[in-house]
């Protein structure tokens, strides 16, 4: 299944579960033995999971945050600018610093900056795209995004022992532990 | 697995710690038929998809459509040809059809956003196996609508002109102007909701990309599902930009038609000029979006037998927001008289007497047959569990909020301060097919997405089962 190897050895230890009781209850068992480059796939989001294999924040709402203030100022400046400085227009006696009629922009200018960052900070941050990675190379894995549960050790973990990760997985019901190759 | 598992309802499984079991009708209609699994689910919609064969009814409404598509790109042809004087727009009527389809489509577009992000808000559940589609529809209408007010510029390869950018002419738009306001607001919608919709979609694409069996169709939808691998931590990311999304979308959708409402409501001109347009014009939206899901959704469930995933709750809960914002159009409609009336302006009241007795007094009459009673239909539950009511009820609607738009548009125009000024408006042979030809586009990218995407969200369907439940240890349920 490899396209093309990019590093030899070995990725890490994934086990299969069938449901997503299991693979919670070994998601916490796994963390709470000390491993701490540990993570789980599921075919959709499991409530307390992320928390269970060791992730705390997500600097998410702050670059949202950033983007929406950024446009809000871009937005506003964008009119000003236009208006009163670049082509100044005498409507109606109206001063040319007329702001509340800029603030129906301006607030579109925030969603839309604001929408980028939610969805390209959560890419991002989430170093997608990213075409290859090696847990597809466990031949069962195309289930991950159907109805199976999946949870890995990685090799880089310091406390990490080949036979150690593999006993401790087959303790928690799963139905099949594999090496996961680079 | 499947035969072990429990397919008892999930509203049986509750306790029940009194004798007599609860009445029927105090049972919720469930929001998925039991009997399905994980693996069901997403088989059953991702092999629509799949399938090796397109079903022959496919290729004969994409024709149909397609041919739809022809005629507006030959209108399209003609109109720069020829100017926008092959439409039915004069003096004193300088906006007609055009801006009447312009609002028409970009009304239908505020349901799927509506959909998605404020009923996922409000924890709605029963919004999962229709908000897919209806943000498709969303997409689809939007790309319709804003066909219109780009053509009607009359010079559209000038468009660009409206945006901001240093250019030697040294000229830049002008901010103050709703019309501007409107462009933005357009735009950031059609943006966000193709971003929310595509969101939505990723996980989605990665079940299809492991799910095709050819490899060619395995990367295309490879390369869009950008190597999603439902790892937990990003789960936990992706679900935090969904709902901040649908926190950024809910302001960004109410304030869309309240800009377009703006466009009206900031000229002077009686039947245009009042405050309430805002608000007036949003539940319209409501309305004319909900209407149009189900006169998509009620053929879709029958004709890809997804009747287990689209109940008949969904059906009947939309129904009910249909009579709901039907019922705040028909109070606008009646506050509108009372504006006038109370306002005691000569040309107000004159608007008004024009309206129901003037020279478009059927379209008005319609336009309250329409949309002030037909929705009333709803308050009874024979009618609203009735996916025939319910379609005639939809079309109606429909067609009355064509009928509001053209209400609002030329009847006020065409008779304004001056009655040397009057005049008449008709649309013109050019404007019908204009028409006839974005709802062909509207319906050709429909196809195209029902035939090539899922049209309901697999990962999120998953999670209605009571096995996605999962709790830590020590936690309550």
């Amino acid at each position: 299944m490899a396209i093309g190897k990019i590093r030899e050895g070995l990725y890490g230890v994934i086990a299969e579960f069938h449901d997503p009781q299991t693979l919670l209850d070994a998601a916490n068992h796994v963390r709470e033995q000390g491993y701490t480059s540990i993570d789980a796939f599921s075919p959709f989001p499991i409530h307390g999971l992320a928390e269970a294999v060791g992730f705390h924040k997500s600097r998410l709402s702050l670059i949202v945050l950033t983007m929406g203030i950024l446009g809000g100022l871009g937005g506003f400046f964008m009119c000003w600018y236009a208006n009163v400085i670049a082509y100044p227009l005498n409507i109606g006696g109206k001063p040319f610093n007329s702001w509340p009629a800029w603030i129906p922009i301006t607030f579109e200018c925030v969603i839309l900056l604001a929408a980028f960052g939610a969805v390209f900070g959560m890419l991002a941050l989430n170093g997608l795209p990213m075409p290859y990675h090696p847990v597809f190379n466990v031949r069962r894995f195309d289930s991950a995004s159907r109805d199976k549960f999946f949870l890995v050790i990685q090799a880089r973990d310091p406390k990490f022992k080949l036979d150690e990760a593999r006993r401790l997985l087959e303790s928690l019901g799963p139905r099949e532990v594999t090496d996961v190759p680079w | 697995m499947a035969t072990t598992k429990d397919t008892t309802p999930v509203h049986e499984l509750r306790p029940v710690t009194q004798e007599t079991r609860i009445p029927e009708r105090f049972i919720p209609t469930p929001t998925i038929e039991p009997g399905h699994s994980f693996s069901t689910i997403t088989d059953h919609i991702s092999t629509i998809v799949l399938r090796k064969k397109t079903p022959l009814g496919w290729f004969f409404g994409f024709l149909i459509a397609l041919g739809g598509v022809t005629v507006l790109t030959t209108t399209i042809s003609v109109l720069i040809g020829k100017g926008v004087g092959i439409w039915g727009i004069n003096h004193p009527s300088g906006w007609g059809m055009d801006i009447i389809n312009f609002v028409w489509w970009i009304g239908i577009g505020h349901a799927g956003t509506l959909i998605s992000a404020i009923l996922l808000l409000l924890r709605q559940e029963w919004r999962t196996s229709i908000n897919r589609f209806a943000e498709a529809m969303t997409l689809f209408a939007v790309a319709s609508a804003g066909l219109y007010p780009a053509l009607h510029t009359g010079r559209p390869w000038y468009d660009f002109w409206m945006f901001p950018y240093p250019n030697t002419m040294s000229l830049w738009p002008q901010f103050r102007s709703p019309l501007m306001w409107d462009v933005f607001a357009v735009s950031t919608y059609a943006t966000v909701s193709a971003l929310f919709w595509y969101v939505g979609l990723i996980p989605d694409l990665a079940t299809l990309r492991d799910r095709a069996t050819n490899l060619w169709v395995k990367r295309a939808y490879g390369m869009f599902a950008l190597g999603w691998r439902g790892s937990a931590k990003h789960w936990h990311r992706y679900e935090h930009a969904y709902l901040l999304l649908a926190g950024l979308s809910t302001p960004l959708v109410l304030s869309v038609h309240t800009i377009v409402s703006f466009d009206f409501a900031v000229a002077q001109l009686p039947g245009w000029h009042s405050t309430f347009f805002p608000p007036y014009f949003v539940a319209g939206a409501v309305f004319a979006g909900f209407a149009m899901v189900l006169t998509l959704a009620i053929p879709a469930r029958k004709v890809f037998k997804l009747e287990d995933f689209i109940t008949m709750r969904h059906l009947e809960n939309m129904g009910k927001v249909m009579l709901a914002t039907g019922l705040i159009v028909a109070y606008a409609y009646a506050m509108e008289w009372f504006y006038g009336l109370y306002s005691g302006n000569v040309f107000e009241i004159f608007m008004l007497k024009n309206r129901a007795f003037g020279p478009y007094k059927g379209m008005y009459i319609a336009l309250w047959v329409c949309n002030g009673f037909a929705p009333q239909l709803m308050w009874f539950k024979r009618f609203r569990t009735s996916p025939f009511w319910l379609f005639v009820t939809a079309m109606f609607v429909n067609v009355g909020m064509w009928l509001e738009r053209f209400v609002i548009i030329p009847a006020s125009l065409h008779r304004d301060f001056l009655p040397s000024s009057w005049g008449m408006y008709h649309g013109t042979f050019w404007d019908w097919s204009m028409f006839v030809g974005s709802i062909g586009l509207f319906f050709a990218l429909l196809f195209l997405f029902v035939r090539f995407l899922p049209m309901i969200s697999i990962f999120e369907m998953r999670t209605l089962l009571p096995e996605a439940q999962a709790h830590a240890e020590g936690e309550e349920h």
